[in-house]
């Protein structure tokens, strides 16, 4: 590899993780606006106009505000939680195809790369909810370490399919695959489970019981304050893009669409629809109980999935 | 280039800390930790092997040994939690009940 | 010393420092702890020698699954009395005895090694020219087919056996 190589690299990872930074600061306001809509409200309106400088003032706030630990927390794992969750949900942007014949690292195990990060991402939510050393708190991360480990299952089944489809784990491939049809119609109970699975992992509504307001006062982070509860925010967003980028690429074709738009406009657009989806889904279902989430998972989106694995089998066999 | 010789000594190395901490150790989990350390070092000699003789047998050994290390753990867990319902320690040396 | 040599010094010297701190740690969370920066070293010696799958895979059931297996139980037992009681048995000297001859033996061993086994046919370039994952799935399904049902039966018999010590009784 030359010195330009690596120059380029790094410039492509700069402008990568800004760019995304800015979207995961403007998401939230757009969460906020979608839902406040849906509920007969306006959102913010205050800051700005229409309420579009709020994220800034947000952040200037979350900034600036004493950052409390716990006499009896845990302090360097207290310290770090946050930190683990960020980071794994940014790298995964690596892989990530965002238009034709770009992606920061064009790995032959891109899948696998994903779903190895978002399994360290979920270590932050942990340890986060260990080291607090607070019950509800400690609650969250038990609840979480259970979620975690029943729905990756179902979400790495879900993408065998694709993988078989497509007969590679590098995501450009696997759009490139996508050129005769888009795979959300030969593997429609695929996209099911993984859409699903996915609201567990990123621990959205309807399973968001790690962190449950009502009952676990905000779960793993009750004790979590400031910049570094803005970490574990900034995470959950982090997994939220990466998931629908990854729901895009695996089942909707990627970058590709019509021609009168560029590639990585397609693909944004698509992103931000499936993330819209995650805020009509908070706005509309109650949060399931904990035993339903537990059998869900296990007797149904498993089974589904490996039968689903089985039926691309013979397909592809005849 | 790396010499093969490095990769066996730092596996024999991890092996043996594994050893230690199994031998030493009273609480059960640690001694699981280790177990998982001593296969972790076995899986790294293993992968060197097979790169340097440009075999793929290491990689596969691996890949039964990381499916075999993951009955072990998920069957040595859930005797830990069906003992510990019954007598609740996990420390090796209070495990005892058969002893007459 | 040459850039991937200094790379290995810092995996190995670093490696050795977490197994130690994940034998020692008093407090079983802090172990794993270790133990996931350990297996992500580890995952990185496997990129070192071109094994991207295995890395992958060391990743996702080693730290993603096997980890939080183990913290999900240190969490389900009560470990509070961990911090006041002592670390080791009596017999710690022996186990450290015993590991020292080891690493003897196994130092022994390797200066025996003069000859190794004809270079097999799986080169960088031949890996490479097919991916890691295309390669070892064909070795997997033609050669290592009858070992790969049988690991497939042990995990069957696991997930049972498992289900089996986690049940209650039912009168």
């Amino acid at each position: 590899m030359s010195l330009s190589e690596i120059l380029w690299v790094l410039i492509k990872t700069v402008l990568v993780v800004s760019v995304f930074l800015l979207h995961v600061m403007y998401v939230q306001y757009f969460e906020r606006k979608v839902i406040g809509h849906m509920q007969g409200r306006m959102g913010p309106m205050r800051v700005g106009w229409h309420g579009l400088l709020q994220p800034i003032a947000d952040s200037i706030k979350l900034f600036f505000k004493e950052d409390i630990i716990p006499s009896s927390a845990d302090k360097p794992i207290f310290y770090i939680a946050p930190i683990i969750g960020v980071v794994a949900g940014v790298s995964t942007l690596a892989v990530i195809p965002l238009w034709s014949g770009f992606s920061i690292a064009d790995l032959n195990v891109g899948i696998l790369y994903i779903l190895a990060l978002s399994a360290l991402a979920s270590f932050s939510v942990i340890l986060g909810g260990w080291a607090s050393n607070s019950k509800y708190s400690f609650l969250g991360g038990l609840r979480s370490s259970a979620q975690v480990i029943s729905y990756e299952i179902a979400m790495g089944l879900s993408l065998v399919g694709v993988m078989m489809m497509s007969g590679s784990a590098n995501l450009s491939d696997i759009v490139n695959a996508q050129k005769g049809g888009w795979f959300i119609v030969p593997q429609f109970i695929a996209f099911v489970v993984f859409m699903i699975a996915v609201f567990a992992e990123t621990n959205r509504v309807p399973f968001d019981l790690p962190e449950a307001e009502t009952e676990l006062v905000s779960g793993f982070a009750t004790e979590y304050s400031g910049m570094r509860w803005a970490l574990f925010f900034m995470a959950e967003y982090a997994g939220m893009f990466v998931m629908s980028g990854l729901a895009v690429v695996c089942f909707f074709g990627g970058w590709s669409g019509p021609a009168f738009l560029p590639g990585v406009v397609w693909f944004l657009l698509k992103v931000y629809s499936f993330i819209f989806l995650f805020f009509w889904v908070r706005a509309t279902l109650p949060r399931y109980r904990y035993d339903q989430l537990m059998g869900l998972g296990w007797k149904l989106f498993i089974p589904l999935a490996l039968a689903n694995i089985i039926l691309t089998g013979l397909i592809k066999l005849l | 280039m790396v010499p093969l010789s490095w990769y066996i000594v730092l596996s024999a190395v991890m092996f043996c800390i594994g050893v230690f901490g199994f031998l030493a150790r009273r609480n059960l989990l640690i001694i699981f930790i280790s177990i998982e350390l001593m296969l972790n070092s076995v899986n790294i000699s293993l992968v060197a092997f097979s790169h340097y003789l440009q075999s793929m047998t290491g990689q596969i050994l691996v890949f039964f040994v990381i499916a075999v290390a993951a009955a072990e753990a998920a069957i040595g867990l859930a005797i830990i939690i069906a003992y510990y319902k019954n007598n609740p320690t996990i420390k090796v040396d209070e495990i005892n009940l058969l002893k007459g | 010393m040459t850039l991937p040599q200094l790379f290995f010094t810092y995996f190995a010297i670093s490696m050795t420092i977490l197994s130690v701190l994940v034998v020692t740690r008093r407090n079983p969370v802090h172990s794993v702890l270790w133990m996931l920066v350990l297996f992500i070293h580890i995952a990185a010696l496997y990129l070192f020698l071109n094994a991207e799958f295995l890395a992958a895979v060391q990743i996702i059931v080693y730290a993603g699954a096997r980890l939080v297996l183990f913290v999900f139980v240190i969490m389900l037992l009560n470990l509070k009395k961990e911090k006041t009681e002592k670390k080791y048995q009596d017999q710690w000297p022996v186990g450290a005895g015993i590991s020292l001859l080891m690493i003897i033996f196994f130092v022994l061993i390797m200066g025996k090694i003069t000859e190794l086994p004809a270079l097999g046919k799986y080169s960088i370039e031949a890996i490479q020219s097919e991916g890691s994952l295309m390669t070892i799935g064909k070795v997997l399904y033609t050669e290592y087919i009858l070992p790969f049902e049988i690991a497939s039966v042990i995990l069957l018999v696991a997930i049972i056996g498992a289900v089996v010590l986690a049940k209650k009784r039912i009168e």
